[in-house]
């Protein structure tokens, strides 16, 4: 009598499966996903919208070279504090932190303050941490680094430019009364979040 | 019978090491050559911001980086065959879009040998990766071609750019332009460090 001991067909698959080696293709599906992901992050964000757009409102309220310093210290300390969030440096109070940056920022624009560029851009500049840090902890797993980090980067300096484009109101008399306006609206949404955030 | 199905399903669920580095375009090794820097936005975002710094140097600062950087990627890609496995470093690449966009951001005065030096050694470091991996043939040779031709066509335009429209307004939204690749660099910094 023939009497083989057959291995059981879910013992095969479970040994090929232990010994499959690594698959190095490339992954390119995930690429154009990565990137909107990254882009949608901070306008998906309400308390995010305020600050950032509050920055080109009040760049565009101060002008030349405030205008385009702050946009751009914005983002350059928003990816350090990105930095720091990934390599895991604990931060208290992202979220109060940026619920403050709206209250500050918008109130910097209501009462048109006009303080040296130094000092703004270090008051940008500290502020953007918090956002930065909050974009780092909340990163999805799986996406592209980069093309997540230029998607939110991106859509950061979007935001911004809105701000400009609509403190271009500058120009007509009744303009500045309105940018001040804006300033108010955005310092009471800020003051909201932080309502929330404390909550 | 039974045997054959088992080791069917042995072959179907063990897959062998794909080292597919070229995302195919249809249409040959050399296109496939010029749609990966297309498809590699660590090198591509590299290419551009090289070929932007030289652009708001001059035209001097422009027209070398042309040569100078798709040739030393070529020859990078060559010595990469050499290299048995794939050799892409996250942490190069993002240290290359921080300091590539601070330089632009600041709007660095470098020399001309300092542009020149800096684009050699871009395009050896990330034509060694592109190469790495990859066994020499001809199909191999050809899409070393494409790619470097993509990589003379990504840095003629943005220096172009620069060169053309570098002053006034256009030179500070190119200055905001290299904040923003050196914000995505220093975050994707911490991303590599975080998962190495």
């Amino acid at each position: 009598m023939n009497q083989h001991r057959t291995v059981p067909p879910i013992a095969t698959l479970l040994v090929a499966l232990a010994f499959a080696p690594d698959a190095l293709a490339h992954l390119q599906r995930s690429d154009a996903a990565g990137f909107l992901s990254g882009f949608l992050h901070p306008i998906s964000g309400f308390d995010h919208v305020l600050a950032m757009v509050a920055v080109g409102l009040w760049g565009a309220q101060l002008g030349a070279p405030a205008l385009w310093v702050l946009p751009v210290a914005f983002p350059l300390v928003m990816a350090i504090g990105g930095f720091l969030g990934f390599v895991g440096v604990h931060l208290p109070g992202v979220e109060i932190g940026i619920a403050a940056s709206a209250v500050l920022l918008g109130a910097a624009v209501l009462f048109a303050w006009r303080p040296p560029l130094a000092t703004a851009a270090l008051l940008v500049g500290a502020l953007a941490i918090f956002h930065g840090h909050a974009h780092s902890t909340e990163l999805p797993n799986g996406e592209d680094a980069l093309l997540y980090s230029m998607g939110f980067v991106i859509a950061t300096g979007c935001l911004h430019a809105l701000g400009i484009a609509i403190g271009t109101v500058r120009r007509w008399r009744w303009g500045n009364g309105l940018l001040r306006a804006l300033g108010l609206g955005i310092a009471a949404g800020g003051a909201f979040c932080m309502w929330q955030a404390v909550a | 019978m039974k045997n054959a199905g088992r080791w069917m399903m042995i072959v179907a669920v063990a897959p062998s090491v794909a080292e597919a580095h070229l995302t195919s375009s249809g249409l040959g090794p050399f296109y496939d050559g010029l749609l990966h820097l297309m498809t590699s936005p660590e090198d591509l975002a590299a290419a551009i911001a090289l070929a932007l710094l030289c652009g708001l140097r001059g035209a001097d600062h422009g027209r070398r980086a042309f040569f100078v950087v798709p040739l030393a990627w070529l020859l990078g890609s060559f010595v990469g065959l050499v290299a048995l496995t794939p050799q892409g470093n996250d942490i190069v690449s993002a240290s290359w879009l921080l300091l590539l966009g601070a330089l632009i951001a600041f709007d660095a005065k470098l020399p001309l040998a300092a542009t020149t030096a800096l684009g050699a050694l871009l395009g050896l470091m990330h034509g060694y990766s592109n190469g790495s991996g990859m066994k020499l043939t001809l199909a191999v040779v050809l899409a070393l071609i494409g790619l470097a031709t993509a990589v003379a066509t990504m840095t003629a335009l943005p220096a172009a750019v620069g060169v053309r429209f570098g002053g006034g307004s256009t030179r500070i939204a190119l200055r905001v332009a290299g904040s923003w690749i050196a914000a995505s660099g220093l975050l994707l910094l911490g991303w590599s460090i975080r998962s190495p």
